[in-house]
């Protein structure tokens, strides 16, 4: 018990963690780091509740996140060059004070909620809701597409979590199919980014907005 | 107030004022070994302050007593402050006459003394140093205050040998919240101690310095007094840092000497550590420039706040 | 009961001898010396009387009585309750101190002739004292109009300065919207009834929505006079101009009284607070507080840097009553009294330590002629009373420990810990991350009072003339150390005052908090749960500083040499190259930037003689007053247009305004 609620606040902390991070390298070792606990924390509720199709679900993660889709990305950054790109991130503070608002936010949102759930629910379910509206702030924040791909499979980390924890884990079914939607939305976008680069000389997104009919 | 209260109390006073700048050699040795420098004698911060205590004291002509008067002072905040957080045992009589919103206040009396110390000979390095010294103290004492509200929170009290015991009470049970109380404690440990990667301790480059800028126009004894000061300043920060996040050890109510010294012996250990760890940290970061400064500790008081938060939600709102 | 007490008769007696002086004054009213050596020391002696009798009163019931004044068939009622007692004790306190300062700060040739001077400040005072005796809505009213009168004449004493008159100006005008504020929220308190006494006002049953009206209206009304943001637009206009005892009496006490009324009005009239004002008055509150802070870093005017200083802690008062709402609104009622103790020790400590800093600022403006801090410097040298006096002020408002600002502290933190105890989703989380934005405050007060004593008293003279500085004259030093030594006591003996104020707290919250400690101690909750002695940490310090200092004089020596300052190898170094006020604010200009309406004015390579200036507006100015003012301004040129000049037309708008009511009537 004790294990889940401190890996959910590491899961938090990774959250901020990668809103805060201004290297892209170094954001998709978060990433890598937070897959990593996410897979150590179903691991955790799979143990304290007895459901084996857990463990399945955290070998899934643990492939899928912590190995595979940061190998991919960290091919996809060493082939655009990227290694040593930063975000040009303004008022870090700024964006961090409303992550902390909605933290408060998601905590509030999860009280009434947790009434319905179970035990590991009540306050597990709040950080989930904040690691998906965190991860929202961080692709809002982002100029740079990698760092928008990481944002966005960050917000599943959150789902995957509050599904693991609010509802102890989804169909197998389901699951798999999430985590092939996801492995195939990243290709694909890496893809795209090869595109984008080729069309724009850079990866800066805020060039995609010439394409706008006037 | 028994006998053992008062052992306790004393050793924890001498022990602070001993023990503290062995502490500095400590990790300037650490240091020097990771930077594949020949590293100066581990005593050699008692030998300055012996020099120090022996030369003649030269003040600036347009010093006025305030300036005299605030290495004492600076030096009495932190020594009352070395008797308020339990190093070795937590039976401490003072403990109860001020507790842990009083230390934060201790900190910053000091603070603000040094400020004012470093603005009265009218130099442009002294304001310098003054106005980026008070700038991290006003970011860091929120962030600070913030990690004792954590614990506070969790032992529903803020005396702090109560707190302590509440937390050995407890066992070693993870608390969500001390992971990020943890952390934001660190980030406030390095910038009021003017370690790196806010201030560099190693450097007296005018524009790159905080606290080396402000006692620039100290000497002697005064001089001696300040180093003093600041390497109690460290070890006050390690030893709390100890007491909320490491409580092993530690000596409790009505024990002898013995446990005393069994407390010792795990202070040692620890500080050993920390002090390897800090110098390693130090060797592997480089420094912010001043400006980014406030982001580094928003961050640390952003982490001691969402800590607070976690602390709540896990504690279904009510303390 | 006290009734028969001479208490009572003191409390009564004191804002007449006030007033009785300040019409002595018009006897010889060009006479200096008849005012300043007998009627401004008499006064302080009035005062002094007062706080002796508040004191006694404090603690001792309550006391009523009907003067027979006024207007026919409505009599003005007084009441001294242990409310009113506790803010008279500090208007007689403050008042004392700052009238004996007075007797030596005046100075013939400036402004308003004297003997006039010294009847607008005793009126001044004798009203703040009606305010707070009133026991009937007119009473009230009528002495809340004098105080701002007075005070309004006081300000603009140097009336011949076009930016005084400006600021009179503002002033007056957000007083009278208060005042229209507070008439309102009388007008909804009757209930009914159409009585206008406190008493029937308290017998009055509102509903929740109408006892919320009156509470917005006296929010407003009483936050015009406190300096709430956004109703703070006159303080940093109206100190400055002020006299220097005037801005001290004005900071110190007539802000107090403001909340005095908010206290009243929330808490006894309308009978039980609820939540939702606490955490609106929380938000404010906290809010103002950070606001005032921010913009006092980045003053560069030695009395618009304290104005602002006094906007940070009128929102820490607020704050704590804030909170004490918020749990006396949840039945908390003994945290209530924690929270609520801690705000009006504030009160007293901010009368204290804010009229002392304003006093040294009149003080250094009379031997400098200089209120831009840019032009100050190393007056502790020329100035030593005025220096350290204000060192205790500047470290007391800075919350420091052993003195009484941070007594103060220390219990609204304690009230902020418990407030998860809350039964409140979303507030019991929001309400401990307002602790952090409290501390962030103080913090930042810390800094402003470090550039505020530093630029002013500390390092070189920037300029030449300051060598000319003489310290204050005996009258002023006086005051100063009595202030000085008040801020001490209070620190060190907190628990006195704060075991008087129980009945203060039982009066308005129902609960009070026994565990005060005995001397010197300060504890809350349970015996284990927090504990302070100010008095023994004081000890401690000084027993360390002393204790080291004889040691190393013991063991080594004492010998001091005096060298020229280390140039760092650049010997043309001279005073301005000093930190100036604008440099010490620019960090906090850099972090806060959003929050200021900055001008920057930088020079170019090219210029002969390069100069940068850096303008620092405020965005509320723009935001809230502006529009107001262009709307009020289109109204009345639209109006204007009724205007013809022809005594014919005005005759026919009263016609056809006659014809038009009968027709309705018809």
């Amino acid at each position: 018990m004790q294990l889940v609620e401190l890996l959910a606040s590491l899961l938090l902390l990774l959250s901020f963690a990668m809103l805060a991070q201004r290297r892209i390298a170094s954001l998709v070792n978060l990433f890598a780091l937070q897959g990593a606990v996410l897979a150590a924390s179903t691991v955790a509720v799979a143990a304290s509740a007895g459901l084996h199709h857990l463990y399945y679900s955290a070998a899934l993660t643990l492939a899928l996140k912590v190995l595979l889709l940061p190998y991919f990305l960290r091919r996809l950054i060493a082939r655009l060059d990227l290694q040593w790109d930063t975000e040009t991130l303004a008022r870090i503070p700024m964006q961090m004070l409303a992550g902390l608002g909605l933290v408060i936010f998601a905590f509030g949102l999860a009280q009434p909620i947790s009434r319905f759930g179970h035990e590991i629910t009540r306050e597990t379910l709040g950080i989930a809701i904040a690691m998906v509206l965190l991860s929202l702030l961080m692709m809002i924040g982002r100029r740079k597409a990698v760092s928008q791909v990481v944002g966005f499979l960050a917000l599943e980390n959150g789902m995957v979590f509050a599904a693991t924890t609010a509802t102890q884990g989804m169909p197998m079914v389901v699951e798999f199919g999430i985590a092939l939607d996801v492995l195939v939305g990243a290709v694909i976008l890496g893809v795209f980014f090869f595109q984008i680069r080729e069309q724009f000389d850079s990866l800066e997104l805020r060039h995609l907005e010439t394409l706008k009919e006037d | 107030m028994t006998l053992s209260a008062l052992l306790t109390q004393a050793a924890a006073v001498v022990t602070a004022a001993a023990l503290a700048p062995l502490l500095v050699g400590w990790v300037n040795q650490c240091r020097a070994w990771l930077q594949n420098r020949t590293a100066p004698p581990l005593l050699l911060p008692y030998r300055t302050l012996r020099k120090l205590l022996h030369k003649d004291a030269v003040l600036a002509e347009s010093a006025s007593p305030l300036f005299r008067a605030v290495p004492y002072v600076v030096f009495g905040c932190m020594l009352v402050a070395a008797g308020i957080i339990p190093s070795l045992g937590t039976d401490l009589p003072a403990g109860r006459a001020a507790d842990a919103i009083a230390l934060v206040g201790l900190f910053a009396t000091a603070r603000m003394f040094m400020a004012l110390g470093a603005m009265d000979v009218g130099t442009a390095f002294g304001s310098l140093g003054a106005r980026r010294e008070m700038l991290i103290g006003f970011l860091a004492e929120p962030a600070l205050l913030m990690v004792l509200f954590n614990v506070a929170l969790i032992s529903g009290s803020t005396a702090m040998p109560v707190i302590v015991d509440r937390l050995v009470a407890q066992g070693f049970a993870v608390n969500p919240s001390l992971a990020f109380a943890a952390l934001a404690f660190v980030m406030v440990l390095l910038a009021e101690n003017a370690r790196l990667p806010i201030d560099n301790p190693a450097t007296h480059l005018e524009l790159t310095m905080i606290h080396e800028a402000m006692v620039l126009e100290y000497s002697a004894r005064h001089l001696a007094l300040i180093e003093w000061a600041a390497a109690l300043k460290l070890f006050n920060y390690a030893c709390l840092g100890f007491a909320f996040f490491l409580p092993l050890g530690l000596a409790s109510e009505d024990t002898g000497p013995t446990a005393l010294l069994l407390g010792a012996t795990w202070l040692a250990a620890k500080l050993l550590l920390a002090g390897a760890g800090l110098a390693l940290f130090e060797t592997l970061s480089a420094k912010l420039r001043v400006f980014r400064a406030p982001e580094f500790l928003a961050m640390a008081f952003m982490l001691a706040v969402l800590g607070l938060l976690t602390r709540l939600l896990f504690s279904g709102g009510v303390a | 009961m006290i009734c028969s007490d001479w208490a009572w008769v003191g409390v009564q007696v004191a804002p007449l001898a006030w007033l009785l002086l300040g019409l002595l004054g018009l006897l010889r009213v060009n006479s200096l010396r008849f005012v300043a050596h007998g009627l401004f020391p008499a006064g302080a002696v009035v005062g002094v009387i007062l706080a002796v009798c508040a004191w006694r009163a404090l603690g001792a019931g309550s006391c009523a009585t009907v003067l027979p004044l006024g207007l026919p068939d409505l009599p003005m009622h007084l009441r001294l309750d242990a409310l009113s007692a506790f803010f008279l004790l500090l208007l007689g306190s403050v008042a004392a101190a700052v009238s004996i300062f007075s007797a030596g700060y005046f100075r013939t040739g400036e402004g308003t002739a004297p003997g006039l001077l010294s009847l607008q400040y005793h009126l001044f005072l004798a009203a703040m004292a009606w305010v707070l005796l009133a026991d009937d809505a007119y009473a009230f009213m009528v002495a809340w109009e004098v105080m701002a009168l007075a005070s309004f004449f006081l300000v603009t004493s140097q009336h011949r300065v076009p930016e005084v008159r400006r600021a009179g100006f503002l002033y007056l005008l957000l007083a009278h919207l208060g005042a229209i504020g507070l008439l309102l929220c009388f007008g909804v308190m009757q209930g009914g009834s159409w009585q206008f006494t406190f008493d029937a006002m308290r017998a009055a049953h509102l509903t929740p929505g109408w006892a919320s009206v009156a509470f917005g209206l006296a929010l407003f009304g009483f936050g015009a006079k406190a300096g709430l943001v956004p109703l703070h637009a006159w303080l940093p206009e109206a100190h400055p101009a002020a006299p220097s005892p005037v801005s001290a009496l004005m900071s110190g006490v007539m802000l107090k009284t403001a909340v005095y009324g908010l206290l009243r009005v929330s808490f006894d009239l309308l009978g039980a607070p609820t939540w939702e004002w606490g955490a609106v008055l929380l938000a404010i509150g906290l809010f103002s507080a950070l606001f005032g802070v921010m913009f006092a870093a980045v003053q560069t005017d030695m009395k618009r840097l304290l104005a602002y200083s006094s906007i940070e802690n009128i929102g820490v008062i607020c704050a704590g009553i804030g909170l004490a709402m918020l749990f006396q609104g949840t039945g908390l009622h003994a945290f209530a009294a924690l929270a609520l103790a801690a705000a009006l020790f504030h009160c007293l400590n901010h009368a204290l330590f804010k009229s002392l800093l304003f006093l040294a600022t009149g003080s250094v403006l009379h031997a400098t002629h200089q209120r831009s801090l840019g032009k100050l410097g190393g007056l502790i040298r020329r100035m030593p009373w005025v220096a350290w006096t204000t060192l205790v002020a500047s470290l007391a408002i800075a919350g420091l420990p052993p003195l009484n600002g941070f007594v103060s502290e220390w219990l609204l933190l304690q009230a902020f810990l418990v407030s998860p105890a809350l039964p409140l989703p979303f507030v019991n989380m929001l309400v401990p991350v307002g602790a952090a934005l409290l501390v962030l405050a103080s913090a930042l007060a810390g800094y402003v009072m470090v550039k505020f004593y530093g630029v002013i008293f500390l390092g070189r003279m920037r300029e030449p003339q300051l060598e000319q500085a003489h310290d204050a004259g005996y009258f002023e030093r006086f005051a100063l150390v009595a202030l000085a030594l008040a801020c001490v006591g209070l620190g060190l003996l907190p628990s006195v005052l704060l075991g008087r104020l129980n009945a203060t707290l039982g009066l308005l919250v129902g609960s009070t908090t026994t565990a005060w400690g005995e001397l010197g101690w300060l504890r809350v909750g349970a015996a284990s749960h927090a504990s302070f002695s100010p008095l023994l940490f004081a000890i401690g310090i000084v027993a360390v500083m002393l204790g080291s200092f004889l040691a190393i004089r013991r063991v080594y020596h004492g010998r001091v040499a005096r060298g020229p300052v280390w140039d760092c190898g650049y010997p043309w170094q001279d005073a301005r190259m000093q930190d100036t006020a604008e440099g010490f604010g620019q960090p906090i200009r850099q972090i806060f930037e959003p929050l200021f309406r900055m001008q920057r004015h930088l020079p170019s390579p090219f210029d002969a003689a390069p100069r940068y200036q850096v303008t620092v507006e405020d965005r509320f100015w723009y935001l809230c007053y502006q529009p107001v003012v262009r709307w009020v301004d289109t109204v009345a040129r639209t109006v204007g247009r009724l205007q013809q000049g022809r005594i014919a037309i005005y005759l026919l708008y009263g016609f056809v305004t006659l014809v038009t009511l009968l027709v309705l009537v018809l």
